[in-house]
């Protein structure tokens, strides 16, 4: 029967096979150090003590006995240094054969990576089968890798952010949004262009919302923003600027007979039912109106005032009409 | 090529001769960026021009720019990563040496999609060895060649180190270790952020 033979291991074989291990006599006292565990474990001088004053062994239960600690052969054992940090371990046992001895084999677990910088220790502190410093190599590869992830993801934070800033256009429907519709503004207003402002909000769109949903709110606004683009021509501007509202600036058109026609032309596609799955969405809309040829000095609050002046009497006088704006609508 | 090595193939250019250098390099090559992402991809044919145009400008072979390139990154501290994840590989420059054809199952440890050249590393006899690196892209030769120099004296090793030559995808470097520990070295705690 060999395999039941016992093998017999010089300290000098022992220390580079396992250079955390601890031989203890039958009194649980030291009698040797692996040389790693000799910079890790607190004292100068480990012989001769008891392995109970350097390490606290918690679990499977509570050991302060050799005898306890023989029971459990073979066990995964978890032990806490007794220094400062309380360095967790982790550490396995056999009873030494011909002896009442016993060998307790250490290692630091995942508590790994605090631990050799705490203790100092090097790559020739560990034996070579030890994944230890595989296992160091990774967690510092992966914080490397994740570190330049994060970084990236910051950038393009950075990045994105800026051209929401810088964007122009409405996401959904493709029309201008408000910053694109301040900037004609100022433009043609400095450039003494003459226009038309019209403020188009929708009627009766947040019943479409709340009895159809999002979704079919969403295909209103878009077949609203096609719509509104049919009509005018290029060179106007077509802008969203909240939900359900549309302000259009049309270049050089100030004469209210067409302005009126056109606006009514829009009332009439817009009144037509959007089909959406198999619901028809019926909207119309209101419409306030100013040119600025109506002003000595145009700007763009107040026009966008007036605009919304008129839009309100539309409103009042029953929906999906136009007004034009005139000084007597304030009274 | 993996948006990691054009990335250092950056820093590296912009440490070594100026924002300004490497801002005249992209806007002649004209990508399409100024900066590379450290975890994009990007095609090898760009990773070549950019070393190409690089060397023209410098009026050095593109050889030496690649070797400067790979002493880069293990000598200087903004790319101290790569020194230490390296030195984890050996605890001298011989096991070091040993692990070089593991280098590329290390490095798809942390970047699965990371493009190294297969190594292989045979001792002809004591000390002396032959490196043989693998990848259809020239030029993984001379930044490793670069590289084991500084490594070398990393380690506090002297070591002759040669370029052979390249043939079909293989490139082949020599190392002749005369003294594995010729000097102290520099230090290498495994602990990160101390040494």
């Amino acid at each position: 029967m060999t395999a039941h033979l016992p093998i017999s291991l010089s300290f000098e074989a022992l220390d580079y096979m396992m250079p955390m291990s601890l031989v203890l006599n039958s009194n649980g006292v030291v009698t040797h150090v692996g040389p790693t565990l000799r910079k890790v474990l607190p004292g100068k001088v480990l012989e001769g003590t008891s392995v109970f004053r350097l390490v606290e062994m918690r679990r499977p239960k509570k050991l302060t006995s050799i005898d306890q600690v023989r029971e459990f052969n073979g066990a995964k054992l978890y032990l806490r240094i007794r220094d400062t940090h309380s360095t967790p371990l982790i550490g396995t046992m056999t009873c030494l054969p011909g002896s009442e001895g016993v060998l307790l084999n250490l290692s630091f677990g995942i508590s790994v990576v605090e631990a050799v910088g705490r203790y100092g220790l090097a790559g020739s502190d560990f034996a070579p089968t030890d994944l230890t410093v595989e296992m160091l190599y990774l967690v510092e590869a992966k914080s490397a890798a994740m570190e330049a992830t994060n970084q990236m993801a910051h950038r393009f934070l950075g990045a994105k952010t800026e051209a929401e800033a810088e964007a122009l256009s409405d996401e959904l429907t493709g029309l201008k949004n408000r910053r694109a519709l301040d900037q004609v503004l100022s433009r043609f207003l400095a450039g003494k262009n003459r226009f038309a402002l019209m403020h188009l909000d929708l009627d009766f769109f947040k019943a479409v919302n709340d009895t159809l949903g999002h979704a079919a709110g969403d295909k209103v606004l878009q077949e609203v923003a096609r719509i509104l683009t049919e009509e005018t021509r290029e060179g106007d501007t077509v802008a969203r600027v909240g939900g359900d509202e549309f302000v259009l600036v049309m270049k050089g058109l100030t004469d209210q007979v067409r302005l009126s026609a056109i606006a009514q032309r829009m009332i009439d596609k817009l009144e037509v039912p959007i089909t959406f799955r198999d619901d028809l969405c019926q909207i119309s809309a209101s419409i306030g109106m100013v040119s600025s040829s109506d002003y000595a000095e145009p700007n763009a609050d107040q026009m966008m005032d007036d605009a919304d002046v008129a839009l309100y009497a539309s409103k009042k006088r029953g929906r999906a009409c136009y007004t034009i704006y005139t000084p007597d609508l304030r009274e | 090529m993996h948006g990691l090595i054009d990335r250092s193939l950056e820093s590296f250019l912009r440490g070594t001769y100026g924002d300004e250098f490497w801002m005249n390099l992209i806007r002649e090559i004209d990508p399409g960026f100024d900066s590379f992402e450290p975890m994009f991809r990007y095609d090898a044919i760009l990773t070549q021009t950019v070393v190409n145009q690089a060397a023209e400008l410098l009026g050095k072979t593109r050889d030496n720019l690649l070797e400067d390139f790979g002493t880069y990154l293990i000598v200087d501290t903004r790319s101290e990563r790569v020194r230490r994840l390296l030195r984890f590989g050996g605890v001298d420059f011989t096991e070091f040496l040993h692990s070089l054809e593991d280098l590329p199952g290390r490095a798809r440890l942390a970047v699965p999609d990371m493009d190294m050249p297969e190594i292989e590393v045979d001792e002809l006899s004591e000390g002396a060895y032959v490196l043989s690196i693998c990848h259809p892209e020239p030029g993984f030769g001379h930044v490793i060649l670069g590289a084991l120099r500084a490594l070398a004296d990393d380690y506090g090793a002297l070591a002759l180190l040669d370029y052979n030559g390249r043939s079909g995808q293989t490139e082949t470097l020599s190392v002749d270790l005369l003294d594995m520990s010729h000097t102290e070295g520099r230090s290498f705690d495994l602990a990160a952020g101390t040494g």
